[in-house]
């Protein structure tokens, strides 16, 4: 039996089918890889080998009686913003310590009724506020890919970097992952691996911790843009308990894997041409223009003029979302709690001990622009100036099918590089939030290798429920690249 | 916009979040800098523009008037840092 940790989703399933190796095999071989290789990697916070084990036979009897489901007996790892019933979830923040939710979230159920099964929690940034892992309560994931000639650890992006680094490393062959402003997006980038943020209201954020709820979507990331299809059909579709989720069939993903895109026009947005951008996010740019333009699509210029209001607007109303909803975290309900003289010193006391210095200064940046005589000049003028970034696409999206831009501004970069600095560090989603911003879909597709030697990522933004048009575009992406190479394996101890 | 002490400790109240004195400090220097740098929004003429309140074109829903979950005070305390006869218990907040 060759090595099954190294298939896709897609060649997984045919070899369950074909009984290649059973269910159990393969949930074995990827606790294997995670025994071996998580000590250096740190992204797997919480491996459910137990759990996986049971799962991964009853796929092997579902198998055997011919009455599979579409993810029947596929490995997953689950980000640890997923409630997972009776199975630890703390978003990576003391102040979750010990919290085993009494319910499973909407999404992870609807990927065990379509077979899949769980390997364990991941790592992620505290409330999935970072944008290299570095945030999280459980120490800083570290990327698989490391930079030519060099052993200097190097992130994995954030907040979904266990999520990343285990798709990339191959310990599990997808992940679930949240993207609020570019979560699933910029690690994928960082990674070498496929991120897909869905449309708002695509997936149900019900049993999913709470960042910034107008903003968080869950999404796949996995090794191709069919698996993201894959999976994306089994994550989504409407949920009563979820007020936002949207009531729209959820098509077949991967019907759209393969189409044609003869005749569909890309537009190019000129304002993702950044000042002081390196001269390889330009380069990888342009290429990505040529391979579309090789397969028949009509390239045009657009211009989306509100673009650089976009991440400034998103640090007023993300910050103001998570001052609200990490509210409830007051040492009462679950959770941790520090005693104090009266109840006031023993919330602040909680607080205090429970959130990190990323969490505690965007909970005070979204009190102080929500506070009295604030309100309007912070809050109320980044929606305004929101409505104006959402009228943007809807404007060019008249003209084109699906828009080009660059994932991330550069490849990954040093542990501690940059987490001196919380405004350099978010410039990491400038390309990113935007379509957070409108809750529009976009996916970030591998697409070339840095002068380091590390993965770079092309991003396409579609309409509104047309993940379809990401699947069949990125796929075409996919194809012209080629195979990338793959991180050489030295996080793996035998 | 300078934040200053006062200011940090003010909203540090508000947010139930005890700072020390040194975390005052790094915070007064952070939040200064990350408002100071959204402060670009003002250069936006949003004179006229609605405020975004929903993202996704769609109605809200209405689902049936009725009970269909619950009956178990239980599960609902199993986490609680202290609990008795299925009640949260917190600190004596009525003398």
């Amino acid at each position: 039996m060759s090595d099954p940790t190294r298939l896709t989703i897609a060649e997984t399933r045919e070899a369950l089918t074909a009984k290649a190796f059973s269910a159990e095999e393969l949930a074995q071989a990827h606790l294997d890889a995670i025994e071996t290789g998580n000590a250096a990697l740190n992204a797997f916070i919480l491996p459910t080998q137990e759990h996986a084990l049971d799962e991964a036979r009853a796929s092997d009897e579902r198998i055997a009686k011919g009455d599979t489901r579409p993810m029947e007996g596929i490995p997953l790892g689950i980000k640890d913003l997923f409630c997972t019933k009776g199975v630890r979830t703390t978003a990576c923040s003391h102040i979750l310590d010990g919290f085993e939710p009494g319910y499973e979230s909407t999404v992870t159920q609807n990927l065990w009724d379509a077979g899949a099964v769980m390997l364990g929690k991941l790592n992620c940034d505290e409330f999935a506020m970072g944008s290299s892992n570095e945030t999280s309560c459980y120490d800083p994931v570290i990327n698989p890919w490391r930079r030519d000639g060099s052993d200097a650890k190097l992130v994995p992006g954030g907040s979904s970097g266990g999520s990343a680094s285990a798709v990339a490393a191959y310990m599990c062959q997808g992940a679930t992952a949240t993207d609020t402003g570019g979560s699933i997006r910029q690690p994928a980038s960082l990674t070498g691996t496929v991120g897909l943020k869905p449309t708002y209201g695509r997936c149900s954020r019900w049993g999913t911790v709470a960042f910034a709820s107008s903003l968080d979507q869950a999404g796949p990331i996995t090794r191709s843009v069919r698996d993201s299809a894959i999976m994306l059909g089994a994550m989504a579709g409407y949920d009563e308990k979820d007020t936002t989720s949207v009531n729209v069939a959820v098509p077949d993903y991967e019907a759209a894997v393969g189409q044609s895109i003869k005749g569909l026009k890309v537009g190019i947005p000129k304002e993702y041409s950044m000042e002081g951008m390196p001269k390889e996010i330009e380069t990888l740019w342009h290429q990505g223009i040529a391979w579309l333009k090789d397969a028949g699509a009509e390239l045009a210029d657009v211009s989306l003029p509100h673009t650089k209001y976009a991440l400034p607007a998103y640090y007023i109303v993300a910050p103001a979302e998570a001052s609200s909803n990490l509210a409830r975290y007051d040492g009462v309900r679950y959770g941790l709690r520090v005693e104090g003289d009266d109840i006031i010193d023993m919330y602040e006391k909680t607080r205090a001990a429970g959130f990190g210095a990323e969490v505690k200064r965007r909970v005070l940046i979204g009190t102080y622009v929500l506070s009295a005589g604030y309100y309007d000049a912070y809050y109320l003028k980044a929606q305004r100036v929101r409505t104006l970034i959402k009228r943007d696409f809807e404007q060019v999206f008249e003209d084109v099918d699906v828009l080009l831009t660059p994932a991330t501004p550069g490849p990954a970069f040093a542990l501690g590089e940059k987490s001196g600095d919380p405004i350099e560090m978010y410039l990491n989603d400038i390309f990113t939030v935007p379509a957070n911003m409108s809750g529009l879909p976009g996916i970030s597709i591998p697409a070339g290798i840095s002068g380091e030697g590390t993965p770079l990522g092309l991003q396409l933004i579609s309409k509104a429920f047309d993940e379809e048009m990401l699947f069949r575009v990125g796929h075409v992406i996919e194809q012209a690249a080629g195979k990338l190479p793959e991180p050489e394996d030295w996080w793996s101890v035998s | 916009m300078k934040i200053d002490d006062a200011t940090v400790r003010h909203i540090a109240r508000l947010a139930r979040i005890k700072v020390s004195d040194a975390e005052a400090k790094t915070l007064e220097n952070e939040l200064t800098g990350i408002l100071g740098w959204v402060e670009q929004l003002s250069e936006v003429d949003t004179d006229g523009v609605e405020p975004m309140t929903c993202v996704t074109d769609m109605q809200i829903h209405m689902r049936k008037d009725e009970v269909t979950d619950g009956g178990y005070p239980e599960e609902i305390v199993k986490n609680a840092p202290e609990s008795t006869d299925n009640f949260f218990v917190v600190p004596k907040v009525v003398e």
